[in-house]
């Protein structure tokens, strides 16, 4: 299953090559045609001569993690935060090092050695550090250097009733439901954008949608889910097992209305399970791509992942299967002829 | 254009959800204009020709007003909600909301032990559902509520709950209704989206590619008791934007619209804001660049259901904005 | 270029004014330098100098190859936001400018009748409390005093009306320059320096000497000026964190050894194997750093014009950043200038084509 994989790919923003050869491989048979920009986007067509819209359907390769930023006279590697990560989840966690993946742990400092008042606060990202086991930074200057990108070392596991972990579920679980759905034939122009740099502003979308240019745009993403017991109903965005969950609105941008009910619609007639996210937090590609030149309608279908932005993510099988359904139906029920239905 | 303003702050439109008030100000405005259309983010693009077509000039005024979006619905009937634009907690507290379909809640709060626990997350709004599923049956994750307030005229002034941005629609309109013959193609576009980070304005302005553009709008005064250090007072005249974070206004165009002004005794002042934004920030940035400026409406209690605007600043503000609808454009 | 030239075209860059969105009479001392050196020198509409140097390719303008240098014209400032019944000025800042310099300092306040002096008030120390010692004024606690009766005042000044930090630009040894507005006048004399040495070196790109305005108050300059120019490469040339007491050594690069050349995602690796490749086959010093993302500089906006642009950046250490007495080394900026023009003269057009499609 290529989720599976995908997950197990090191892939922080601005260092997508991995991600991108692993999707453009198993996307290579089933599309018309591939290129890369210089941004690293991945962009495949598919059905590029069919009639009726072009739709672009697209989902971030990058995931939040580290970069080295300093090698310490002691071997040590310090770094800063790739994307938005909590400094709390670092401590005692496995990373892999630079583009030969050299393993690495982030060090913490023992509780007996604390004080109390220390043992009490957070940790902060400044004073941590990458131990690659090396003794001197000659050492690690032989086997890593300055910008290498460390990402979390998390193996892939299915568990539970359905469920499965790994890191970077977000995005990589839209990447995965992007490839199903490349797999599938196709009715009418299906303009597909594996991005870079999301976790940095949306930055490989906004220039994706420059160069594509499509009618409309869907957003696969991995999104918020906080289920938990210790959060109130209206603070939870999502529910684990509750189907994929439609974007109204967030902080980068506000579904197209009309795009919005045709997925509605879509996911209605196909007997596929959906939820409408209950937060406005964060944001997604689509508000860069909504605003690309003279504007263009977007949407967002997401898969609930718990403790996203960590080492590992959760989530269940099942709402992943159902967002590919929910986005064969949504092409399927779009039109060849006429008026897109979304712009009725 | 009392009436006007009044009837334009009493409709409902929330950010992304401009549709009726744009069918309104389309049918205001057709007689008036030569083209309309509306796009992908919700827009209203009106065209009004002028002796030369090879200019054009965008006025943008936004219809959209701040307002707050249902996040969760619990089984008692309660509905929470996010806000949508910069909408402060204390500012809903004892308020009603109302949504586009006309149904009004009236907004609660959770215990709080003191005032500075206020946050949005604590309130919620109760339509008077009894249970969840009477409330579920009206209301669904996604709708959109906005203050439920009338306007009124109180002397020389107008208070009502969307003055921002309706009484720049209301000078744009008026203006397009009394100007004469424009030196130059001018696109009044009616924006959608601007009290989310005036995204509706950047895909206008693309599409138009304006020569030259001049955002309508509102902004904060410092004539209240005690208030905030800005230069700007109500009744003082419209007011010719310096800058604002999302904005340093082109010097040409400040420099026309100050000789407009001058010119034709209209009434105005400076304004430097050191916060806020508006449809001119995205509106300059467009392609290679556009000179851009920002006619302001004095406005007090900015972001409540009750903000006020004054008669005799809006009247300068439409005459300027005529003023500039019907001389030639500067050379930037 | 010797160090006495680059001095002086540093100290007329420096002692010109214009803050964000004021940048004309910098903009004029810039067209003065680079026109002798280009094919064309324009302005665009938010006041970015764009002047090109055409290589020897081949070709109509849309098959040319272009590689865009870009450097900051506009310093940091104020503006007069109110004018107080007794004549004295309140002022909004202009770009990341922070109250704890404020106090006492020299400013020019720029009227339509021309430049008033003016000092920024303070309260002398016999008259203030320890409490209020402890603490920074608000922002509108802070006056401008320009010495005139209110009466005048009210005539000459104007809400909107420009200040600017006042200072000198002199040097403090043979190398070392301190002045305000080096943030990123150095940025521009370098640019400078790769024109004159361009002169003399034979390229087959067009090369976009692009001042860009507005950068201090969110890279605005860069977005439109980039869209413009539409380049295949461009190169970001700003200032960086110098070495000085009180900075984390991590965080700062040192003075005089060569401008710091930046990786991250914010750069194309080609772009930096370039420059590296360049400044260790030439011989010019230089420093690393690393961004984890936004760069803060006219790169982030280059990068993502269009289409997506291949960006790199070069960062000029100085120290006292965003003070009037900022300080930087004239070698570095001659070093800074001498690998853009070597870079420059390097770029293989079939090369940098391949970049912007890439074949999976």
């Amino acid at each position: 299953m290529s989720l599976s994989e995908l997950s197990q790919i090191p892939g922080v923003s601005g260092d997508e090559q991995a991600v991108r050869a692993f999707i453009a491989a198993a996307i290579r048979e089933h599309v018309d045609r591939m290129w890369a920009d210089s941004m690293g986007n991945l962009f495949a067509i598919k059905g590029e001569h069919l009639p009726g819209p072009r739709v672009m359907l697209c989902a971030h390769m990058d995931e939040v993690g580290l970069i080295v930023n300093h090698i310490g006279d002691d071997g040590t590697l310090g770094f800063a935060a790739v994307g938005g990560i909590d400094p709390r989840v670092l401590p005692g966690v496995w990373v892999q090092v630079g583009p030969d993946r050299i393993p690495g742990v982030i060090g913490t400092k023992p509780p007996h050695l604390k004080s109390s008042s220390e043992r009490e606060k957070p940790i902060e990202m400044d004073s941590l550090y990458i131990d690659i086991g090396a003794d001197s930074a000659d050492e690690a200057k032989q086997r890593v250097h300055l910008g290498a990108y460390a990402s979390f070392w998390t193996d892939f596991e299915t568990f539970g009733d359905g469920c499965a972990k790994g890191k970077a579920f977000d995005d990589r679980v839209g990447c995965h439901v992007l490839i199903e759905t490349l797999r599938q034939p196709v009715r009418h122009p299906v303009l597909a954008a594996f991005t870079v740099q999301e976790e940095l502003g949306l930055r490989g979308a906004q220039v994706a949608a420059y160069t594509l240019k499509p009618d409309a745009a869907l957003v696969l993403e991995g999104t918020t889910c906080a289920d938990l017991p210790s959060v109130d109903g209206h603070g939870q965005s999502t529910r684990l097992g509750g189907g994929p969950a439609l974007t109204v609105a967030d902080r980068s941008a506000i579904a197209h209305p009309g795009l919005l009910r045709t997925l509605i619609n879509a996911a209605e007639s196909a007997g596929t399970p959906y939820q409408l996210k209950r937060t406005t937090f964060g944001g997604t590609d689509a508000g860069a791509i909504q605003t690309s030149e003279v504007g263009i309608p977007v949407a967002v279908v997401s898969v609930p992942c718990r403790y996203i932005h960590s080492p590992v993510s959760m989530l269940q099988l099942n709402d992943v299967q159902a967002a590919i359904q929910l986005v064969r139906a949504f092409l399927q029920a779009i039109p060849t002829e006429g008026d897109p239905p979304w712009m009725r | 254009m009392d009436a006007l303003i009044c009837a334009l702050s009493n409709r409902l439109a929330p950010v992304g959800q401009e549709f009726a008030l744009r069918d309104e100000i389309a049918s205001l405005v057709q007689p008036y204009v030569d083209e309309l259309r509306t796009d992908a983010l919700g827009n209203l693009i009106a065209l009004r020709r002028g002796k030369n077509s090879a200019q054009r000039l965008m006025l943008s005024a936004h219809m959209d007003e701040v307002g707050v979006m249902v996040t969760h619905i619990d089984d008692d009937g309660f509905i929470r909600f996010e806000p949508l634009g910069g909408i402060q907690p204390q500012t809903l507290l004892g308020q009603r909301l109302r949504f586009p379909n006309g149904l009004v809640g009236s907004v609660g709060v959770e215990r709080l032990d003191q005032i500075k626990d206020l946050e949005m997350r604590r309130l919620y709004l109760d339509i008077g559902a009894r249970d969840g599923d009477e409330a579920r049956a009206k209301v669904r994750v996604g709708d959109t509520a906005c203050f439920d307030q009338t306007a009124v005229v109180s002397g020389r002034r107008v208070i009502g709950k969307a003055m921002d941005n309706r009484a720049g629609c209301a000078v744009l309109i008026e203006a397009l209704r009394r100007v004469s013959e424009p030196a130059c193609d001018v696109y009044a576009v009616f924006s959608a989206q601007e009290e989310v980070g005036a995204r509706g304005a950047g895909t206008a302005a693309y599409a138009v590619e304006p020569t030259m553009a001049v955002a309508i709008d509102v902004t904060p005064c410092g004539d209240t008791p005690k208030g905030e250090t800005l230069a700007v007072r109500m009744g003082a005249g419209a007011a010719i934007k310096i800058k604002d974070r999302s904005l340093l206004a082109h010097p040409v165009v400040k420099d026309h619209l100050t000789r407009l002004a001058d010119a034709a005794s209209i009434p105005y002042q400076y304004e430097v804001l050191p916060y806020g934004g508006t449809d001119a920030g995205t509106i300059h940035l467009s392609r290679t660049g556009v000179p851009t400026g920002v006619i302001s409406i004095p406005c007090r209690y900015l972001h409540t259901p009750s903000e006020m605007v004054d008669l005799d600043d809006l009247e300068a503000a439409v005459r300027l904005t005529i003023k500039l609808m019907e001389t030639q454009l500067p050379t930037a | 270029m010797s160090l006495d030239d680059l001095y002086a075209a540093l100290k007329q860059l420096s002692t010109a004014h214009g803050i964000s969105g004021n940048e004309s009479g910098v903009a004029a001392r810039v067209i003065d330098l680079f026109s002798p050196l280009c094919d064309d020198v324009r302005t665009d509409s938010l006041g970015n100098v764009i002047a090109v140097k055409r290589g020897e390719q081949q070709g109509s303008e849309e098959t040319r190859i272009r590689f865009m240098v870009a450097a900051h014209t506009d310093e940091i400032g104020f503006l007069v936001s109110g004018i107080h019944a007794d004549g004295f000025l309140n002022i909004a800042p202009v770009g990341g400018i922070e109250r704890s310099l404020l106090p006492a300092k020299e400013v020019w306040v720029h009227t339509l009748s021309g430049p008033l002096p003016g000092i920024i008030a303070t309260k002398p120390p016999h008259l203030t409390t320890s409490e209020e010692r402890q603490k920074l004024p608000r922002w509108d606690e802070f006056h401008v005093d320009v010495g005139l009766p209110p009466e005048q005042v009210k005539q000459v000044v104007r809400i909107g009306d420009m200040i600017t930090l006042r200072g000198r630009c002199e040097r403090l040894t043979d190398r070392r320059v301190a002045g305000k507005a080096i943030d990123d006048r150095a940025g521009v004399t370098a640019m400078y320096d790769m024109l004159r040495r361009l002169a003399a070196l034979r390229h087959r790109v067009d090369v976009y000497a692009v001042a860009t305005v507005q950068e201090e108050v969110g890279l605005r300059g860069a977005m439109t000026a980039t869209f413009g120019v539409a380049p295949h490469v461009g190169v970001a040339v700003d200032v960086g964190f110098g070495h000085q007491p009180g900075v984390d050594k991590k965080r700062s690069r040192e003075l005089g050894k060569g401008p710091i050349i930046a990786r991250g995602a914010n750069i194309h690796p080609q772009v930096f194997a370039g420059l590296e490749h360049t400044a260790i086959e030439m011989g010019i010093p230089h420093q690393f750093e690393v961004a984890a993302g936004d760069t803060g500089t006219d790169a982030w906006a280059m990068q993502v014009s269009r289409s997506g642009v291949p960006t790199g950046l070069l960062s000029i250490p100085i120290t006292s950043m965003h003070s009037p007495v900022e300080c930087v080394d004239l070698g570095d900026i001659a070093s800074t200038g001498r690998l853009l023009a070597s870079y420059a003269s390097r770029l293989d057009p079939e090369e940098v084509r391949g970049w912007q499609h890439v074949f999976v």
